[in-house]
């Protein structure tokens, strides 16, 4: 088994695990990752036949069930690819596998239950450690690092002021993420940081921003709209009074949410905010001089391009 | 009980005139304690007084979240309050209020949302089994 508390160093070559909302609403999140992996010279290759990983509902009904679709991913990029790091970009992918190899290191039921669902797929058994999954934020932070951001920086984001929202489950359960609050250099479950470092090297101003992992409302925000536009309205304000010109996100599910209900605020409550939401992988490729469409930002609900061309990015 | 809307007003207020208090830190502490002792009360229970890590709202937070995952949200919600009332203690900076009251609103936003909707925040991060 791995040392689970720490990030394995050869990330130039990553498994690709996009999960469904990358093919879907967060589509330019999947063309801003791809064409970022290029520009830096990293390679990732999609899993072969990947599923769903379970997304926020199946884990509810059915733990086993949302356990064997992640693990099913994971086994096939060790047994099938060769790889041992998978890259989820998604937030909710990423807490899945996550949560799937912390049950598969500690539950010998979960392990016995998953061997049997193996057996009955034909899947080879996926053993614990067999693969470290990593977010994105992860992988460009280790396999780049901010040194080397500032060095291909083209096109500084100097002058735009980012709050950056990292939602909930990219930290939550801390108990899942044994790599997280390691001490230096390692990420914070309480105060997120990996999206400041990376943003602030490419030139960006970083505010202090007191609600990065606040609740947004989440898998409610379809059933129980106004309840998730008042949690969202007051993140945005939030970002607002912090001065903040960008939300930047690293989830497809965040970024769909802060953008419907920043419509959905000025529609039914006649509030307006500015902040404007971008992906940080986006940001990071404006900054690398990459095109805006190239980068999917017309892909965008919020409409940011007035912003980049007053700050000189486009 | 302090009804919701009377927190609200207090943290709005101590947002938007925060000269009107004589400590806005303490009201939006307290504030915190009533949404919190408000949720204790809808669950027949009462209240504690005893304080964790120095704070009355961490030991609310403890006795609320018995059983209760999806209240790790509001975990990182109270601490979030407590780390942004400590730094104004620090440099009386009155932006550091401002962070505060809107830490605060989003901690009523979330409980009352719970107490309309009990599923709220059981589907995300608080993932039940995981912890079960």
């Amino acid at each position: 088994m791995s040392d689970s508390t720490h990030l394995r160093d050869d990330l130039d070559t990553v498994a690709y695990y996009p999960g469904c909302a990358l093919e879907g609403s967060g589509h330019a999140y999947n063309r801003s990752t791809k064409r970022l992996a290029r520009k830096l010279g990293l390679k990732l290759v999609e899993i072969d036949n990947w599923n769903c990983c379970g997304a926020m509902e199946v884990k509810n009904i059915d733990p086993d069930i949302q356990n064997y679709l992640s693990v099913r991913n994971m086994s096939i990029a060790k047994h099938k690819m060769g790889l041992d790091v998978v890259m989820a970009p998604c937030n909710g992918c990423y807490h899945n596998l996550k949560k799937a190899e912390h049950d598969v290191t500690h539950r010998e039921d979960t392990r016995e239950t998953l061997k049997k669902m193996a057996e009955k797929t034909g899947q080879p058994e996926y053993k614990s450690g067999d693969v470290e999954t990593i977010h994105a934020l992860d992988w460009i932070k280790h396999a780049i690092g901010e040194k080397n951001i500032t060095g291909k920086v083209k096109k500084s984001l100097a002058g735009l002021k980012i709050a950056n929202y990292y939602g909930c489950m990219y930290t939550r359960p801390r108990h899942i993420f044994p790599e997280k609050d390691q001490g230096e250099g390692s990420e914070s479950t309480s105060k997120p940081h990996f999206m400041d470092d990376l943003l602030r090297a490419a030139g960006a101003e970083i505010v202090d921003f007191p609600l990065k992992t606040a609740c947004c409302g989440g898998a409610h925000t379809l059933s129980d709209c106004d309840t998730s536009t008042q949690l969202v309205l007051n993140i945005l304000q939030a970002a607002e009074a912090c001065g903040a010109d960008v939300i930047a996100t690293e989830c497809p599910t965040c970024h769909s949410g802060l953008e419907m209900h920043q419509v959905r605020a000025q529609e039914t409550l006649n509030i307006k905010t500015q902040p404007v939401m971008l992906y940080f992988t986006q940001l990071l490729g404006l900054a690398f001089g990459i095109s805006p469409r190239q980068l999917g930002i017309h892909e965008n609900i919020s409409q940011s391009m007035g912003l980049l061309r007053q700050k000189g990015l486009v | 009980m302090t009804s919701f809307s009377d927190i609200e007003q207090t943290i709005a207020l101590a947002r938007e005139r925060p000269q009107e208090f004589s400590d806005p830190a303490d009201q939006l502490m307290q504030a915190g304690e009533l949404i919190l002792e408000n949720w204790l009360t809808a669950h027949d229970l009462e209240p504690t007084d005893e304080k964790r890590e120095g704070f009355r709202l961490l030991a609310l937070h403890r006795q609320g979240a018995r059983h209760e995952t999806s209240f790790h949200a509001c975990r990182e919600t109270c601490r979030e309050l407590i780390y942004q009332l400590n730094l104004y203690q620090v440099n009386k900076d009155p932006q550091q209020i401002v962070m505060a009251a809107m830490v605060a609103m989003h901690l009523l936003l979330f409980i009352r949302g719970k107490m309309e909707i009990q599923e709220l925040g059981e589907f995300c991060c608080n993932s039940r089994s995981a912890t079960t």
